[in-house]
């Protein structure tokens, strides 16, 4: 009996030990954890610090207004700054309509059947090819085939093609997010497909649509491989007044003074950068306000 | 005549066939998409055919001499293969342990206030330009490299592979997170109340059942790093070798067709159509890791009630 209570003693004690090495393993864990996510935090800040710490002494209102030069004090990115502009717009006008149709196809008429499920495992796949590739399709289609030469609508094409599937996975996911109920109640009032879509599904579902649309957008001013596959030019000191013309992008702009030996340039690239990351974080602040705003609003 | 005096039948018919056109409208966006599919493989496949016409596919795929614009030239695509291979596991080891690490942080730990701050801060670290994580490795990594290791190159893969790596960090960080998440409480409280830890629980629980996202994750946020091309081109270097050596100098396939556009290489010529052929390869590449994702996605899902 008495043997019996202390060997149970001994366990206790045992699995109180047990119990302690446990946790410590489970809290070593968990900073673990914390150390690598808060590292991933650390990382931006220092890329974020760095730049800047480089870049800032070159920038002022005359970089932003100046060609690009062979002398870095004189360079500056107007060119860059209105070829992505040009190319941007653009894209926006042919992504965003095509991008949101081939959504709505998808969401509101296709029977969920073979062809359905056919273009969206090909969307799915067209958004892991590397950029490159999409470089060397446009080159070809667009720069060869169509005769655009190395012109803004040629950049913008590649480029709509490059952001589509991206496009159309947002799309959707904010068509899908409009509950059925509304389409029930148009259709339940004789509401014709188009019409419950058009006046309803699409009015409720155009944040989301936007908020993706942005982030696209975003990728596509970033892009760069693709820019330069398609022969964007890495020198030019016009304004491009057209579709037609010439152009470079502000990261085709960045990579040229990259890949320049003299210090000062990296000065230059570091400056160019500063502006296309602001650029770029305004475009996010924008897409993160609309989701925010509409996001407690639609009550359904 | 307006549609009020129209017979109603005849409105019906022709909200019937305004209705038909819209729906072949919106088809034919949808269908852009394998239009592009079918694009991009007969664009690689025509341009790569009259190259394999002067360059056997045998030499080309098993070759280890890439120099098509030195005499005497050789076309053997292998060291820019081992160079986007190299670069793909450097940026492995960086990202994996860091991204899954990252995501259990998310999932299980962390509060809902640092979740609102870590989620977005991770958004822009995936939002940023690839040319700039290139400008990181060149102007940062580098030289803190070259600090740490004398010899280390000017140009490197491992420079290269550090910033890769951390450019798919939140690819692979919030896949996992979602998947991480999909799994049910209940399993988790399954969990506890079988007095595990909360590691016990994360990694014995949630781990296992969310097996299929996690790899899937790790072979699509790869797949991106097989094909990243900015960061590779700026600072991996521009020599095509095979080496083991990641304080080298070295070549990928993207890097490779950036150089070549960047020069003046003549239509038709075999510089311009090794362009086409490299790209097949890394096409097919990156194709067949994004099929095997999807499929591992679909195959080892668990589906909870």
């Amino acid at each position: 009996m008495s043997a019996e209570a202390s060997s149970l003693g001994v366990m206790d004690r045992q699995q109180a030990l047990r119990l302690k090495q446990r946790r410590a393993r489970g809290a070593a864990f968990a900073r673990l954890c914390w150390g690598f996510t808060w590292l991933a935090v650390l990382v931006l800040l220092v890329l974020l610090h760095h730049v800047s710490r480089e870049g800032l002494p070159w920038l002022s209102l005359k970089f932003l207004e100046s060609f690009p030069s062979r002398r870095p004090a004189a360079a500056g990115i107007k060119s860059a700054l209105a070829g992505t502009l040009w190319m941007i717009s653009f894209t926006a006008l042919l992504a965003i309509p095509v991008g949101v149709a081939a959504a709505i196809y998808l969401e509101e008429y296709s029977r969920k059947g073979r062809l359905s499920r056919f273009i969206e495992v090909n969307i799915a796949n067209l958004a892991g090819v590397p950029s490159i590739v999409y470089g060397l399709l446009g080159l070809t289609l667009f720069v060869r085939l169509a005769h655009l030469g190395h012109s803004v609508l040629a950049g913008s094409m590649t480029m709509t093609i490059l952001i589509l599937p991206v496009v159309i996975i947002a799309s959707r996911e904010a068509i899908r997010a409009v509950p059925s109920s509304i389409r029930q109640a148009a259709f339940a009032l004789g509401a014709t497909r188009w019409q419950t879509v058009s006046q309803h599904v699409l009015p409720a579902a155009i944040p989301g649509i936007l908020t993706g649309v942005i982030l696209a957008m975003s990728r596509a001013i970033g892009e760069t491989a693709p820019l330069i596959m398609i022969g964007a030019l890495t020198y030019v000191a016009f304004v491009p007044a057209g579709p037609a013309d010439e152009f470079t992008v502000l990261p085709i702009q960045i990579f040229n003074w990259i890949s320049r030996p003299q210090e000062a340039f990296h000065g230059l690239a570091a400056a160019g950068i500063v502006v296309l990351l602001i650029v770029l974080l305004l475009m996010n602040s924008v897409a993160v306000f609309i989701r925010h705003r509409f996001e407690g609003r639609t009550k359904w | 005549m307006s549609t009020l005096d129209m017979h109603p039948l005849r409105i019906r018919r022709a909200r019937r066939w305004k209705e038909e056109l819209i729906r072949l409208a919106l088809l034919s966006c949808a269908l852009l998409s394998v239009l592009t599919t079918l694009g991009i493989v007969v664009v690689l496949l025509n341009e790569s055919i009259g190259f394999f016409r002067h360059v056997s596919p045998w030499e080309f795929l098993t070759g280890t001499t890439w120099t098509p614009l030195l005499e005497p030239r050789h076309f053997g695509v292998l060291p820019l293969v081992c160079g986007s291979l190299m670069v793909m596991v450097g940026a492995a080891v960086v990202a994996i342990p860091t991204g899954v690490l990252t995501a259990v942080y998310l999932s299980e730990y962390a509060s809902q206030r640092a979740r609102s701050i870590i989620k977005p801060i991770l958004e822009i670290l995936a939002g940023i330009p690839t040319v700039v994580y290139g400008y990181f490795a060149l102007t940062f990594v580098t030289p803190l490299l070259r600090k740490i290791i004398p010899g280390t190159e000017v140009f490197n893969a491992a420079s290269a592979s550090i910033v890769v790596g951390i450019m798919v960090l939140p690819m692979v960080a919030s896949l996992c997170d979602d998947a991480f998440r999909a799994v049910p409480r209940s399993l988790r409280q399954g969990g506890y109340a079988m007095g595990a830890t909360k590691f016990e629980v994360a990694m014995q629980v949630v781990l296992p059942a969310a097996l299929s996202g996690v790899l899937a994750s790790f072979i699509l946020a790869l797949s991106r790093a097989v094909g990243e091309t900015m960061a590779t081109t700026i600072a991996a270097g521009g020599t095509p070798r095979i080496t083991a050596n990641p304080l080298q100098s070295i070549q990928t396939m993207a890097a490779y067709i950036v150089q070549i556009s960047l020069g003046d290489t003549p239509h038709g010529s075999v510089e311009y159509q090794t362009l086409f052929a490299v790209g097949l390869v890394l096409f097919s590449i990156t194709l067949l890791m994004n099929v095997i994702a999807h499929r591992v996605l679909r195959r080892f899902q668990e589906v909870y009630e």
